[in-house]
């Protein structure tokens, strides 16, 4: 498990209905790419998160597939439509089989 | 030991082969990716929108925004890569803009590419030529 991992995220906390809010998303991970090598020569195991999601109320807004070309400290921003008030489950998946997650509510 | 003219040929042509070879082969596997993800269908030039930095200064963070209004999915290659996948958006039901913006490592000056699957099932392309002045996949 990769020590040290905090998401942050950005949501407005109040938005209209139907309105469409603008979310950043921010996780430090180091994202290992299992390209490098270390000072004696032997090959850093890959370590990266592969996949995360943000749901609002259950509904998907965007699920991301992620390669070890995404840079450490993994940053997304996109936009989400906010139809009712409800909450924003973000969750991103390790290789190493943990799950970080984060949720943020929205007042209509 | 003397080498004769035609074994120098030989040896640097070897050489050249060698260095040659792998780029084909990442080569190779974009078209693979793409096609896996297509499907073979023809792709359009129109209808995506790949925005990145001509020059990056820092291979290990280029921002990038990919934009596609009515996509289900966007994918992005970075060619020129040891592994050229860099990430597949797919869009849920609540996505209010069809985009996305994220940081992205470049191992050298390439290509990026982006592909996007549009709402009535076809697809789109487009590509960015991004220099880099340092590459970011280490040593």
């Amino acid at each position: 498990m990769a020590s040290g991992v905090k998401p942050r995220v950005k949501v407005p906390s109040s938005a209209s209905a139907g309105e469409a809010v603008a979310i950043k998303t921010l996780i430090s991970h180091p994202m290992e790419s299992g390209q490098r090598k270390d000072s004696d020569g032997n090959t850093i195991p890959r370590s990266i998160i592969n996949r995360f999601t943000c749901d609002y109320n259950g509904e998907n807004v965007i699920d991301v597939t992620m390669e070890p070309a995404i840079s450490t400290n993994p940053y997304f921003e996109f936009e989400a439509t906010v139809p009712e008030a409800g909450e924003f489950q973000f969750t991103w998946y390790d290789d190493d089989g943990s799950v970080y997650e984060e949720a943020k509510a929205v007042s209509v | 030991m003397d080498f004769t003219r035609r074994e120098t040929l030989a040896l640097g042509g070897a050489a050249a082969l060698t260095f040659v070879l792998p780029f084909r082969a990442n080569a190779a596997t974009t078209e693979e990716l793409v096609n896996e993800f297509t499907g073979g269908a023809d792709i359009a030039d129109a209808g995506v929108e790949l925005t990145a930095p001509e020059i990056a200064e820092n291979g290990n963070t280029v921002p990038i925004t990919v934009s596609a209004p009515g996509a289900s999915a966007i994918m992005v290659l970075a060619t020129g890569n040891p592994t050229p996948p860099v990430a597949t958006f797919n869009f849920g039901p609540l996505a209010a803009s069809h985009e996305a913006s994220t940081r992205i490592r470049l191992a050298g000056t390439q290509d990026v590419v982006a592909i996007a699957q549009l709402e009535d099932g076809s697809f789109a392309r487009s590509a960015k030529n991004v220099k880099v002045t340092i590459g970011g996949c280490g040593g």
